[in-house]
């Protein structure tokens, strides 16, 4: 009786078996699909935007030198007017690659979550962890990935005169390690300074002021530096 | 009977003087040898606090950076005579990482002492932010240099990109001028220490990748402004030099470039030492 009943299971075990083999081939071809990856479905939609007029877009990646120097690059595509879109539109595309992937500046895997844009012209991008993460570590990296950021949106959005880097929504004191983040770089260099002399500087409310080692030999800046420096102090 | 009672009487006070005057031996006994054993521990450390090594500069101690490594050297000179060096990274943070296992903060450690040595040799008395595999803050490494009178910055890097074989100098970018008022008590915001420096960095930047660029052929002729984080907060003439890189395959190619950058960062140093001038220093004002 026994025996009878575990010949029955075998039976049907391996009857079942190619059903089982079938569903789990199934199961591996529909792979798990990210957050980052819905994102970057979610936000590439905005590129493509066949209502609007198509314009040439330039577009800064590495130059094939290799000496970290960025080579502007024209694309064509359906801008927006409006300048947070528009600035979306283009770092997506930047994001997106150039045809050689040896010429990307950003991290393949990383995604623009958000943009933002201030009345005083300063943009705030709002990037995944993996525009962090994944950079390739090193001053000359990090600063042409945002040089490749700033000066994409220098040409293709006026409007944005700074340009403050967020990760993940946090400010972060480093790129990957080199680059600091905690300030904002500037896009247009003529309208940010502007911009700077016509409001006052709200870090200094929160700064640590730091006393010289030794008053006595401290160096005295204010007056034994060249004249353009002393100029500038002035200026401050 | 009245007698007996006093006779026992007498006994007792006599029992009980005699232990009193043993308790206060005792009692003096304890405290002279409590007063002998403090005062013996005090003059024992009198002479570390009250004489440094003559190693260690009298404006060098830093009780927040107790890791900080001081070099023999002679007295020092009014005017530039320190050098603080910063193999970046460290600990848990490897920084650059190539497809050879190479670590970039294992390299700059590496690298730092012959820096070091090709320093020393110029006269110059240098400081290092680690000399182990530990990882500093940002603000630690720039306060061994804050604390310090006379001396200039130099952070070491190996990087993951860029030409192998170059090295590039880089300073600090524009920093947002600081309002007025604050400098005028002589104080410096500590988020922008380098401000003040930014003008000297260059000199000393352009100094070095001078030198640098004679020896490694495809290196930048001058140094390049990138805002560096750990520059930011350093209130000294301050650079960062990035050599390229750890993509490289055989570790021995990135050792041969050691010497070299040693000896530019050296050459490069004592190049700008008559343009950093402390205010007071015979002669030297400019």
């Amino acid at each position: 009786m026994v025996l009878g009943g575990l010949l029955g299971a075998v039976i049907i075990a391996g009857l079942y078996f190619p059903i089982l083999k079938q569903r789990v081939k199934q199961t591996a071809k529909l792979q798990p699909q990210s957050e980052e990856q819905a994102r970057r479905e979610l936000t590439q939609s905005l590129t493509a935007n066949p209502t609007e007029a198509r314009v040439n877009a330039k577009l800064f990646w590495a130059s094939n030198a290799h000496d970290g120097s960025l080579t502007p690059v024209t694309v064509e595509l359906p801008l927006s007017n409006e300048p947070v879109l528009r600035a979306k539109q283009v770092l997506n595309t930047l994001l997106a690659g150039p045809a050689d992937p040896e010429l990307r500046t950003l991290p393949p895997d990383a995604v623009l979550l958000a943009f933002y844009l201030l009345p005083d012209g300063t943009g705030i991008a709002d990037f995944s962890e993996a525009m962090a993460s994944s950079i390739p570590s090193g001053i000359e990296s990090e600063q042409r990935a945002v040089d490749s950021i700033t000066r994409t949106l220098a040409a293709n959005v006026p409007q944005i005169t700074r340009l403050k880097i967020l990760i993940h929504g946090q400010e972060v004191e480093t790129l990957g390690g080199h680059l600091d983040l905690t300030g904002s770089f500037v896009v247009n260099p003529r309208a940010a300074q502007a911009a700077s002399s016509a409001q006052p500087d709200l870090l200094t409310s929160s700064s640590i002021l730091l006393e010289p080692p030794s008053p006595g030999a401290a160096i005295d800046t204010r007056e034994h530096l060249p004249a353009n420096l002393r100029e500038y102090r002035q200026q401050i | 009977m009245l007698l007996k009672v006093r006779n026992r009487d007498d006994k007792q006070r006599r029992w009980m003087m005699q232990n009193s005057i043993g308790y206060a031996c005792f009692a003096l006994f304890f405290c002279a040898a409590i007063f002998l054993t403090v005062s013996g521990q005090s003059s024992a450390q009198a002479p570390t606090t009250q004489n440094p090594p003559a190693s260690v500069a009298p404006q060098s101690a830093n009780p927040q950076t107790p890791n900080a490594v001081f070099s023999d050297s002679p007295r020092p000179r009014p005017g530039l005579n320190i050098v603080v060096l910063d193999p970046a990274h460290g600990g848990t943070d490897t920084g650059a990482r190539g497809t050879g296992g190479i670590r970039e903060s294992e390299i700059v450690l590496q690298f730092a002492l012959q820096v070091r040595r090709a320093l020393e040799a110029q006269g110059f008395q240098v400081i290092q932010t680690r000399m182990a595999n530990e990882n500093p803050s940002f603000d630690d490494r720039s306060a061994m240099a804050n604390a310090q009178v006379g001396a200039v910055f130099v952070s070491l890097h190996v990087s993951s990109t860029g030409r192998p074989g170059t090295v590039r100098v880089y300073v600090n970018s524009d920093l947002p001028p600081t309002s007025g008022g604050r400098e005028a008590s002589g104080l410096i915001p500590w988020d922008r220490a380098q401000a003040p420096f930014l003008f000297l960095s260059h000199k000393l930047g352009d100094f070095v990748q001078g030198n640098l660029a004679v020896r490694f052929r495809g290196s930048p002729g001058s140094a390049q402004a990138a805002a560096i984080r750990q520059l930011r907060t350093t209130a000294a003439p301050a650079i960062a030099v990035e050599i390229s890189s750890v993509s490289v395959n055989d570790r021995l190619d990135l050792d041969r470039l050691v010497p070299g950058v040693a000896e530019a960062i050296a050459r490069g140093v004592t190049d700008f030492r008559p343009s950093y001038v402390v205010a007071g220093s015979p002669g030297g004002l400019r």
